[in-house]
């Protein structure tokens, strides 16, 4: 497995080898050869968009927006500065897939910045690193170091006359910086506070520049697509859901982590290569896509295929493709607390809705959890909740919504036997 | 105020960003003068307030709205463990009690000889490796079960 022979590993190859991280494992399975044709024969910016738009990529960090149409956006005769961002915030409930392609691909990333940058006219790239792993943090930049010392970041890249540097940005414990201007606020040194849009960042992004932002997975992707092409990625998942993607499976599944299949791999199937639920335990409910996205019971999820279409038209989204798998053993009364105290937690505090709104909620939740809910609660919540949706700056007020909706649409009896009898059903 | 050593770290993190564009190097600065000291302090502010050349206003609203960073006085070891849902599911209840158990402290507390602090964490993005430990912010400690926080503490005594 390579960049050279590819198979569906387009971003997680490089684990097959003794040491996965190094330029040299890279580089002897077919690394930078794409940047390299690019360079060489001066590949104009359009063939690149119209080979990403053929190749049906859609932004893996949650909203599954279409890669080539984002590129498109960039305007093109545009005299000042210009910038990529790479987004590796990840810090949603469920999400740990950048984290790994951090750790064990990290020259993909740089490649496929790379390839971005001079599609788009960039001046330079930064990479914004969720705080707690500070550990990627460093070995990105090691990362960096490496390939700039072989050429391949710098002035005049492998003697092209091309200039372009990438450098490494980290957050230091704030979830609303995944939020891409929110993000741009942070690199900028303030608090995280998403901004208002439009303008959207192609026109007013860092620094005011025009800049595009994109999640990790899908950076390291292209150097995939323009080694084989649009075709062979789209070839590998389904039409409008183009490639590979990374699965985390986290929660009560046998092996935990990460796992790459060609998108529209059956959900059960994903399931088996994680060992299947724990103690062969029976599933209960799967939250597909991270925290954010609305809970799916565990039967519904056992007829469904991994990819945007198939997820969304059961009433939830693939998200980060960070897969929550919860057995029968869950309360999710107390699930859906801990979820609601997080949005709680983690809102800027800017938008009165969300504000005031994920604390509400949060507090009605735990005195449900607490045996002192009444019976007006869930009315309650689901108003609570629909107040906010919609009358927000950024989605993080739609985010904390998604769960606790869901929770009570799946599975209202769980919360209606707290409220009367005062304790959890499950186990009792 | 800071040593050569971590001013010439700042350094390198203001050379990231367009000359006029200092501020962006912050939160580096900030996490740097904080693995100095410990925590930062109100003069720390100050200092890298014109260091950057911002106001101590704007340094100050960085620090209080990131939480890694610490306004107040940490225990020589912080521990900061993540209580999230996929965290919750692979068992780090049980692992917070065990810990809380043998340091005799709860969230948000210091162990009277100083040496822990414990905290409450919110997603680290690692959630397949959970539960989860972060150790002085910067290492994170992985799989963790109630059998073997007993040698990841005696580690650090
Ligand atoms: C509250 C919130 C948190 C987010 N966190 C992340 C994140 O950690 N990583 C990420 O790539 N996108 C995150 N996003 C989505 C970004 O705003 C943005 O859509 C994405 O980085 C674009 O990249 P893509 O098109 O390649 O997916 C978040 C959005 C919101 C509203
Ligand atoms: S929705 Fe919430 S997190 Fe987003 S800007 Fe408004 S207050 Fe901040």
């Amino acid at each position: 497995m390579s960049l050279n022979a590819p198979n569906h590993k387009v971003c997680t190859w490089t684990q097959d080898y003794d040491h996965p991280a190094a330029l040299a494992t890279y580089t002897a399975h077919g690394g930078y050869a794409a940047l390299k044709k690019i360079l060489t024969e001066k590949t104009p910016a359009d063939a690149i968009i119209a080979e990403v738009k053929l190749s049906a990529l859609r932004g893996r960090g949650g909203a599954g927006f279409p890669t080539g149409l984002k590129w498109s956006f960039m305007p093109r005769n545009y005299d000042g500065d210009k910038y990529i961002v790479c987004n590796s915030d990840e810090g949603e409930p469920g999400t740990f897939k950048d984290r790994d392609i951090l750790r064990f691909n990290p020259h993909q990333l740089i490649e496929g910045m790379l390839i971005a940058g001079y599609t788009l006219g960039a001046r330079a790239g930064y990479n914004y690193i969720h705080g707690e792993i500070f550990e990627q943090y460093r070995s990105w930049e090691a990362a960096l170091d490496e390939a700039r010392a072989a050429g391949f970041l710098g002035n005049n890249i492998l003697g092209s006359g091309w200039n372009f540097d990438l450098h490494a940005h980290h957050g230091y414990g704030a979830y609303v910086c995944g939020e891409e201007t929110a993000l741009l606020e942070s690199i900028e040194g303030k608090k995280g506070q998403p901004r208002f849009k439009p303008p959207f960042p192609a026109s007013y992004g860092l620094y005011g520049k025009p800049t595009t932002i994109n999640n990790t997975e899908t950076l390291a992707s292209i150097p995939w697509i323009m080694r084989h092409g649009g075709q062979a990625f789209l070839d590998l998942g389904k039409p409008n859901n183009g490639g590979s993607k990374i699965f985390s499976l986290s929660g009560h599944v046998e092996r935990p982590g990460n796992y790459e299949v060609r998108m529209g791999t059956p959900f059960s199937e994903l399931l088996e290569m994680a060992g299947g639920v724990k103690g062969g335990r029976e599933l209960k409910a799967v939250i597909p896509g991270g925290s954010s996205v609305p809970v799916l019971p565990g039967a519904t999820m056992m007829e469904l295929t991994m990819d945007y279409d198939s997820i969304a038209k059961a009433g939830s989204y693939l998200g980060a493709g960070s897969v929550i798998v919860m057995d029968d053993t869950v309360c999710m009364v107390k699930a859906l607390e801990r979820l609601a105290y997080f949005y709680f937690e983690e809102s800027c505090g800017q938008c009165t809705p969300c504000r005031e709104g994920t604390g509400w909620m949060y507090r009605v939740i735990h005195r449900i959890e607490h045996g002192q809910g009444r019976p007006e609660d869930l009315d309650l919540l689901m108003s609570v909740g629909t107040n906010i949706s919609g009358r927000t700056i950024c989605a993080l007020g739609d985010a904390a919504v998604g769960p606790v909706h869901s929770f009570l649409k799946h599975f209202r009896n769980e919360f209606e036997y707290h409220i009367e009898h005062k304790r959890c059903m499950v186990g009792a | 105020m800071l040593t050569n050593e971590s001013l010439a770290q700042i350094d390198r993190e203001i050379a990231k960003y367009p000359a006029e564009q200092k501020q962006s190097a912050v939160m580096s600065a900030l996490r740097i003068a904080q693995q100095e000291k410990g925590w930062l302090a109100p003069e720390t502010l100050e200092f890298l307030a014109t260091y950057l050349g911002m106001p101590t206003i704007a340094v100050y609203e960085v620090a209080s709205f990131y939480n890694m960073y610490d306004l107040k006085p940490v225990g020589a070891h912080k521990l900061t463990v993540c209580t999230n849902i996929s965290c919750q599911l692979q068992g780090v209840d049980a692992v917070v009690a065990k810990i809380q158990a043998k340091l005799g402290i709860g969230f948000g507390e210091t162990t009277a000889d100083g040496r822990f602090t414990l905290k409450e964490g919110e997603c680290f993005g690692a959630c397949g490796d959970g539960p989860l430990c972060l150790h002085n912010n910067h290492t994170l400690h992985t799989r963790l079960t109630p059998d073997n926080v007993d040698a990841f503490l005696e580690g650090m005594k």
